[in-house]
């Protein structure tokens, strides 16, 4: 009996002290097992930022192994293309030369454009398993994988001869989907000749002709910047906007700060609409004392201003003052976009692409897929995120003013057409000799858009005379191409 | 042809590996080691076409004779091994002998491709390794008074990384090694043995308060030099092997607890004291923000587990050797890098067999000391490669220990080849105990019967049952009977 219970005694003894073995084996099993996840899932997650890393070896030997990849418009226009010499080295060529300088890059000098962005794919190689071991025994490169971008040949050009002689920018984007049409920035480089010209435009610090100015260049908006004046004016008074009104004598004093409109010119009785279309300067200045600068610090905010735009190119970040405690003069210029605000086009084109989508953005992108060299599609992208910029009431009613400015107001150069546009223009002054650059931002058909296109001519004067009929030249591009 | 090789060896090699480790985990379904006997065979075919495919692609990759030479003896070295373990000790555990065999030939391979000089040198201390490891199961058998030195082994112990600290030179900014005419020493790869036996010892008979008390004292010296010798790594290893054995030893969860957290108090009161542990975790947390400096190791390690993919780039296709110490510290990345994530994560579930197998002898072990130490052993093993490829994957802050077996390090390989053969020993002390209860059960048995209590022999048998499946081992006692 004793004996028994003796035994039972060490029986619980075993059991408990396998308990502390079990315990720790298990925990050191699932450790292992959370570790073995976590390195499968690290090592596939960031597969892409790693080889994009210079500091990696394993580009270098992706360059080896394969050639380099070509880039190519929506329609399928070569963009990018890298040709064997008969020597057996490799050069990239550009066909289209300076009209895609800034969007397609270049890939020797470092990496800019999609020729950076698409990096990773360019140099991979998705070519059938039996091609790579042929390439391999005939001591070939493999075939790299082709990016096709969003970009539309006709667009492109055109926006890329309207602009002509100027310095200056031009994005276009589908308000829709976010795919970029066309983005030109001038003055432009032939990515052929880069190696050759490199050191002449590294030095050049006045035009800086490397520069990406629709994503990079950081301008006043001018007039242009009405349009969120308006929407934080609309946003405080939803339903009683309408009966703004105010007597225009040309020029206004607030606090002692004066100023004055577009070369002097008297509007006499305007309300909103007309203020807008006639881009009313006394005006604007009289809703910036009717307006909540709290408030308006928010939706600046909401609007991207001070913050990394959501697009994958390297772009500038807009700047703007609208401190509630800050000067009654501050104010004023603040709100007609002059004073400390600069933005960049990518980002007026942004706001204006909400205003066209019913107060989403939806973030523009520039590659549209991937195929390997058979053509199989390996990726596709789309936009990658979307933004509520506005509630789509706002949005509604600005499309309503903008529509106006082609109509009646300061862009009816660009009225007439087969397609109602809508946008607003604007003259920034950028030096205290009042020369402006002329800004135009619109999008159309107003009533269903489908594109939207952003302006700006570096000292060329008005918005209306000089933006509007480059824009419209873009315009025109589009629609000639998308008639149904 | 050369190319066909190349190419698809890398598929075999991964497949020869993967169908091992399934092995590995295949044995623990059988209850004795007689009906095991083909999942044996099996791996130890598996073993010779891994090694042979991994060398064919050396070979022809190099087409150098040398490594062919090589690698004929690597192959004799082996099946020198497993064939005179066998010989010797017919009743031996033959899990551990393969594993230990496949490590190593793994370290043989990735080793040979990295440096031929240092594979060599790497070779000939693993065979002399080999030749002293093989006595040791026998004295482990024998010399039973090893039970009661405790207080010796911590004196040991403790001088041998006092005179380190003492004389020591410096290696990779911490002083943790010496040489003794021309062979560097490093002393706190062999102390971790002596640490657990003296633990084990210590505590085996007594685990009262007071006495644990002095226990961790002198536990905590070990440390503390380790902690000034800058050797972080070693620390950890011997605390938290201290640590669980506490909690075995006492059965006390609140040791546990009270052990952790002390640690992690501890952890953090030297991360304020020590500039190079701050260095450490930040390198950890953002390596890509210093990685021209204290981030370079590891993010290079990063991107060699990136490049591997699946299958690995192939031998001598990569560039492991951008890693700094990648033969000691980054062993597993360079194996990821050219043999695959596969090899990888079955080299991590070969390490984890072992590591169940380990604590699966402890829990067999009645005698208490022997229990402590082969679960002493087993946790140093664990946790040491925990450390190192937890490390190298940037899982946890990076300590900078090798990987048992397989990485480059003459102090290292020897330490761990002994810790296998002592478990070894251990395994015959346990079937030996086996054999003793199941006679004493069958008397037992017997007399219960006359005794009608019939119920305490059925009551056993579902607490047999009650260890995982997995880990379900064998004690058919009546086959082990026939064994002895």
């Amino acid at each position: 009996m004793t004996d028994s219970r003796n035994r039972k005694d060490s029986k619980k003894k075993k059991k408990s002290k396998n308990r502390e073995i079990l315990f720790v084996t298990y925990t050191f099993v699932c450790i292992f097992l959370a570790m073995m996840s976590y390195i499968c899932f690290y090592v596939y997650t960031h597969e892409e930022v790693m080889i994009n890393n210079s500091y990696n070896a394993g580009q270098q030997m992706l360059v080896l192994q394969n050639r380099r990849g070509s880039i190519y418009s929506k329609d399928g226009d070569v963009l990018a293309k890298t040709v064997v010499q008969d020597d057996g080295s490799e050069v990239r060529e550009y066909p289209y030369g300076e009209v895609f300088s800034h969007v397609v890059g270049y890939s020797t000098k470092g990496k800019t454009g999609v020729e950076a962005l698409a990096n990773y794919y360019l140099i991979q190689s998705n070519a059938p398993l039996n091609e790579k071991m042929n390439n391999n025994i005939a001591n070939q490169k493999n075939p790299g994988d082709s990016v096709y971008t969003t970009l539309e040949t006709s667009m492109q050009e055109a926006a890329y001869n309207a602009l002509g002689v100027y310095d200056g920018a031009i994005i276009a984007t589908n308000p829709k989907t976010g795919e970029v049409l066309a983005m030109v920035s001038k003055p432009g480089f032939d990515p052929n000749e880069i190696a050759s010209v490199w050191e002449d435009l590294i030095e050049d610090d006045e035009s800086s002709v490397l520069l990406n100015r629709a994503t990079q260049g950081l301008y006043p908006p001018g007039s242009t910047f009405k349009i969120v004046t308006a929407l934080e004016y609309l946003k405080e008074n939803p339903d009683t906007y309408q009966n703004y009104h105010f007597t225009c004598n040309g020029s206004i004093t607030i606090d002692g700060s004066k100023i004055k409109c577009y070369h002097g010119v008297n509007h006499g009785y305007v309300d909103l609409k007309k203020s807008f279309a006639k881009s009313c300067n006394s005006s604007f200045a009289n809703i910036s004392t009717k307006i909540d600068w709290n408030a308006f610090d928010k939706t600046l905010d909401q609007l991207l201003f001070g913050q990394k735009l959501p697009f994958d190119m390297e772009s500038s970040v807009s700047m703007i003052n609208a401190d509630p405690d800050s000067s009654a003069e501050n104010k004023i210029q603040t709100s007609i976009g002059q004073g400390e605000t600069l933005v960049t086009p990518l980002h007026m084109n942004m706001i204006t692409c909400a205003i066209a989508n019913e107060g989403v953005l939806k973030c523009p992108y520039v590659m549209d897929r991937v195929e390997n060299n058979n053509g199989a599609i390996m990726k596709k992208f789309s936009s990658n995120s979307s933004k509520r910029l506005m509630d789509s009431d706002t949005s509604q009613i600005l499309t309503e003013l903008m529509t106006e400015v082609v109509e009646n107001g300061t862009a009816t150069k660009l009225s007439g057409q087969l397609y109602t546009a809508a946008g607003k223009t604007g003259s920034a002054e950028y030096n205290s000799e009042s020369d402006s650059h002329a800004w135009f931002t619109g999008f159309a058909p107003a009533e269903d858009p489908q594109v939207c296109v952003t302006v700006i001519i570096e000292g060329a004067g008005s918005g209306g005379d000089h933006a509007v009929p480059i824009a419209r030249r873009v315009f025109d591009a589009y629609f000639s191409n998308h008639r149904e | 042809m050369e190319h066909y090789v190349i190419a698809l060896s890398k598929y075999f090699i991964a497949i020869f590996l993967a169908l091992y480790t399934y092995e590995c985990f295949a044995v623990f379904r059988f209850q004795d080691e007689e009906r095991r006997k083909g999942i044996y065979t099996r791996q130890i075919i598996l073993m010779f076409f891994f090694h042979f495919s991994a060398f064919l692609t050396i070979c022809v990759q190099t087409g150098e004779l040398q490594y062919l030479f090589f690698y004929a003896f690597q192959q004799l070295a082996i099946f020198a091994t497993l064939v005179l373990f066998e010989l010797f000790y017919p009743t031996l555990n033959r899990l551990i002998v393969h594993n230990m065999c496949m490590l190593l030939t793994i370290g043989f391979i990735i080793l040979t491709r990295l440096s031929f000089e240092k594979a060599m040198k790497q070779f000939i201390i693993v065979v002399i390794s080999l030749v002293i490891s093989m006595i040791i199961p026998h004295f482990i058998y024998k010399m039973k008074f090893l039970k009661n030195l405790s207080w010796l082994y911590a004196l040991i112990g403790i001088i041998s990384l006092g005179i380190v600290l003492l004389l020591g030179s410096i290696t990779n900014g911490s002083k943790i090694s010496y040489t003794i005419a021309g062979i560097t020493f490093q002393p706190s790869e062999f102390v971790k043995i002596i640490f657990v036996f003296f633990i084990a010892s210590a505590l085996y008979q007594s685990s009262k308060f007071l006495h644990v008390v002095y226990v961790t004292l002198v536990a905590a010296v070990h440390v503390l030099i380790l902690v000034v010798s800058k050797d972080l790594g070693g620390a950890l290893i011997f605390f938290m092997t201290y640590v669980l054995m506490v909690y075995l030893a006492t059965h006390k969860i609140r040791y546990l607890l009270l052990g952790l957290g002390g640690g992690c108090a501890a952890s953090i009161v030297a991360y304020q004291i020590f500039s190079h542990i701050q260095t450490r975790v930040q390198a950890w947390r953002d390596p890509w923000s210093v990685i021209d400096g204290d981030g370079y190791q590891i993010t290079q390690s990063l991107f060699s587990l990136g490049r591997g993919e699946l299958f690995g780039l192939g031998l001598f296709k990569g560039a492991p050797d951008d890693i700094p110490f990648v033969e000691q510290d980054f062993i597993f990345s360079a194996v990821v890098e050219e043999m695959g994530l596969i090899v990888g994560l079955c080299l991590i579930l070969i390490c984890l067999s072992c590591f169940i197998m380990f604590m699966n002898i402890s829990m067999k072990l009645k005698d208490r000391f022997y229990q402590l130490v082969a679960f002493g052993l087993g946790v140093l093993y664990i946790f040491q490669i925990f450390l190192t490829i937890g490390g190298d994957t940037k899982f946890i802050p990076l300590t900078g220990v090798t990987l048992p077996l397989v990485s480059y390090g003459g102090s290292s390989v020897l330490t761990i080849l002994i810790m296998f053969s002592i478990i070894e020993g251990l395994f015959m002390i346990r079937l030996d105990e086996g054999a003793k209860s199941a006679r004493r059960k069958q008397k037992a048995t017997r007399r219960e019967t006359t005794e009608s209590e019939p119920s305490f022999r059925r009551s056993r048998q579902p607490e047999e049952e009650r260890q995982p499946e997995e880990e379900r081992q064998p004690e058919d006692d009546g086959q082990q009977e026939q064994e002895r």
